[in-house]
């Protein structure tokens, strides 16, 4: 790393030998590690006192909203008897698919041995938990009595009542509760060499002390890191099928059932499909604005985000296609139920939300084809975010406009959301990035470790002393 | 009171440490130590250093049995769960079998990850012997290093060869610094 290199120059070179370093302008080992734990260790930025106290007061519209909902009742939504899912479960299948793109980076990526990942896993990580946690709220508080949530798990009883585990809502239940769990185990298991340099370096005995509990007595033994690597792959091993799993199991909700619109085989795949989509984007969103914050875009290069644009166009163009296959079959197929739902999706009342997923999801993420717009990123930023409205308009579009009209015409409806329902909306937004904030600001969000053992210096065999192989 | 001690140099010694300033001169080192017949040694990195477990010796973890046996244990619980909530009110929907194991398959799935997850994960800290309060590297003033950009190799007391005056020269012979002898 002696001399300067152009990162945009030679970025996504075939040759890998003139690709981008994965770490620029950070010659040592502590340089890295300064550059994250000086995050954790500063004081507190009045940027992020600002947007805390702004993204906090969302979190509070969304504990007010939840208050009047179960004291009030499910009513105060815009539900009704057609459409009994609405911005609730667009909600929750949105949230659930923004966690997506932390496992794929953190488990898939590592599998593939792309060693790009270890700049923005940490963080993709967190943003998974928080993403999950945001969207298990929606079907908790959908279910109306609340405190009765816990009769979702099979716990015995007097009446030998058990859930019904023919039905994909309890699947549901079981794959996002492991997939949560299984993604906070990960996700510590990797902070753990990381909150060893916050604890060493600590300047107070509170901050030692703190971070000490959560380190486990951290000490870098090589007959730790030996089993620690092995436990890793095997988490990322569990891990891959798991993310695959999750969506398909949340499609399932959908493809079990017999309505049309819902009821195709195409669905697994493509809800993993746009689930990763949508992931990258919220990755992308939250690290452009990360990396120029806190000055950390000699770990997250702009070839990180350009090699997460590539993944966009992959995966949006999987989801455009999904969604002209969905209609070809729908044609094809010769059923009058299923053209007429997706008919009606297109020229129906809901006409201007398919038009917006469409334009969004399938048109404007082509534009990462051109190489300037995927390396700038401001336009990167603008796309991340029309994303992530197309992908929420996605889950509306199946979800609403499946439902508003079925078989029976007399009991078609048009949804409207109420106040509580884009209160619920908007709050879940401030739980998501509260959450983010926090963690950006108490806990290392790069990792440091990861990023050490990939830099060129890491390599034995780099220096001059030659080891004995014996 | 143990401090005291510790400080007397009354309490027994745990073995003898050198700081290393790279990865390749930690891994040279280890594997010449290892070549003079040292067992009990071990090496304490910021990073898995490539090549280290080789170097020192080290047998193949056992976390991948921990996990195995804690994927059995979901896949084989869950199966167990299903079979009995069937039976404990069974259920005749248009004669279809009562215990219908097709339907349970995702269940199967997730609790086999989830129960493997989970022990992968005790597991580790068990095989590991974390957390951890206190460990006699940690006495060395030079450990805060260890976790940013140092090197530190351990021969323990315990191995057959110990010998803290011949350790220490080897140790500083191999290109160490701070050489001292760490008690538990």
């Amino acid at each position: 790393m002696a001399t300067e290199v152009d990162a945009s120059a030679v970025n996504g070179a075939d040759d890998p030998g003139r690709r981008a370093p994965l770490v620029l302008g950070l010659p040592t080992f502590n340089s890295v590690t300064e550059t994250v734990s000086r995050i954790v260790e500063r004081k507190t930025p009045t940027g992020w006192a600002i947007l805390t106290t702004f993204t906090f007061a969302l979190l509070l519209v969304l504990l007010g909203s939840l208050a009047n909902l179960v004291g009030t009742g499910i009513g105060i939504w815009g539900l009704n008897n057609t459409i009994a899912w609405a911005w609730d479960i667009t909600g929750f299948v949105f949230w659930i698919g923004i966690g997506h793109a932390g496992t794929l980076i953190s488990a898939i990526l590592y599998l593939f041995r792309q060693r790009w990942r270890t700049g923005i896993n940490r963080a993709a990580e967190a943003m998974t938990l928080f993403a999950v946690a945001a969207a298990l709220l929606y079907p908790t508080f959908h279910v109306g009595r609340v405190w009765f949530i816990y009769w979702v798990f099979p716990i015995p009883n007097q009446m030998s009542i058990w859930p019904n585990f023919r039905s994909p809502l309890l699947w549901d239940v079981f794959a996002v509760s492991t997939y949560g769990t299984v993604s906070l185990l990960f996700w510590y298991v990797g902070l753990v060499p990381d909150l060893a340099p916050i604890r060493d370096r600590a300047q107070s005995k509170i901050k030692a002390i703190a971070y000490g509990i959560f380190a486990l007595g951290w000490r870098g033994s090589t007959r730790h890191w030996q089993s620690y690597e092995r436990a890793y792959l095997i988490l990322a091993g569990i891990s891959t099928p798991l993310v695959l799993s999750v969506h398909s199991i949340v499609s399932f909700d959908f493809a079990v059932s017999i309505l049309p619109g819902w009821h195709t085989t195409i669905f697994p795949p493509y809800f993993v499909a746009g689930a990763i989509f949508s992931g990258f984007a919220m990755v992308l969103t939250l690290m452009i604005l990360a990396r120029s914050a806190y000055k950390i875009e000699g770990l997250v290069t702009t070839r990180h985000l350009e090699n997460m644009c590539k993944i966009i166009i992959a995966t949006g163009t999987m989801v455009g296609y999904a969604y002209g296959m969905e209609f070809f079959i729908a044609w094809y197929s010769g059923n009058d139920y299923e053209f007429f739902t997706f008919m009606n999706r297109a020229l129906g009342p809901y006409a201007w939300a398919y038009w917006t997923m469409i334009s969004c999801n399938v048109l404007f993420p082509q534009l990462f084809w051109f190489k300037a717009i995927r390396t700038n990123p401001v336009t990167i930023f603008i796309l991340s975010i029309v994303i992530n409205i197309g992908m929420w308009f996605e889950r509306f579009v199946i979800i609403v406009t499946s439902l508003h009209r079925d078989y029976m015409p007399s009991s078609w409806s048009y949804f409207k959301p109420t106040i509580w329902d884009i209160g619920v909306f908007v709050g879940t937004f401030g739980l998501f990035f509260t959450l983010f904030l926090v963690f950006i600001r108490f806990l290392p969000s790069v990792a440091i470790a990861e990023v050490k053992a990939i830099m060129p210096a890491a390599d034995p065999h780099a220096g001059h002393v030659e080891p004995h192989h014996g | 009171m143990d401090e005291l001690k510790r400080e007397a140099g009354v309490t027994p010694a745990y073995g003898t440490v050198g700081i290393f300033d790279t990865p390749g001169a930690i891994l040279a080192a280890a594997t010449e130590l290892r070549d003079a017949g040292y067992v009990e040694i071990d090496a304490l990195t910021p990073f898995p250093v490539h090549g280290m477990e080789r170097g020192l010796g080290l047998r193949p973890s056992k976390i991948p049995w921990i996990s195995l046996a804690g994927a059995a244990f979901g896949l084989g619980g869950m199966f167990w769960l299903s079979y009995y909530v069937s039976w404990d009110y069974p259920f005749n929907i248009s004669g279809k079998p009562v215990f219908s194991w097709q339907a349970y398959v995702p269940l199967f799935f997730e609790l086999m990850v989830l129960f493997c997850a989970f022990a992968t994960f005790f597991g580790l800290w068990g095989l590991l012997r974390l957390p951890t309060y206190w460990h006699p590297t940690m006495t060395h003033p030079r450990f805060p290093e260890i976790s940013d950009d140092h090197f530190m190799l351990l021969v323990e007391a315990r191995d057959k060869q110990y010998d803290s005056a011949k350790v220490k020269a080897l140790l500083e012979k191999l290109g160490a610094h701070d050489v001292m002898e760490v008690h538990s």
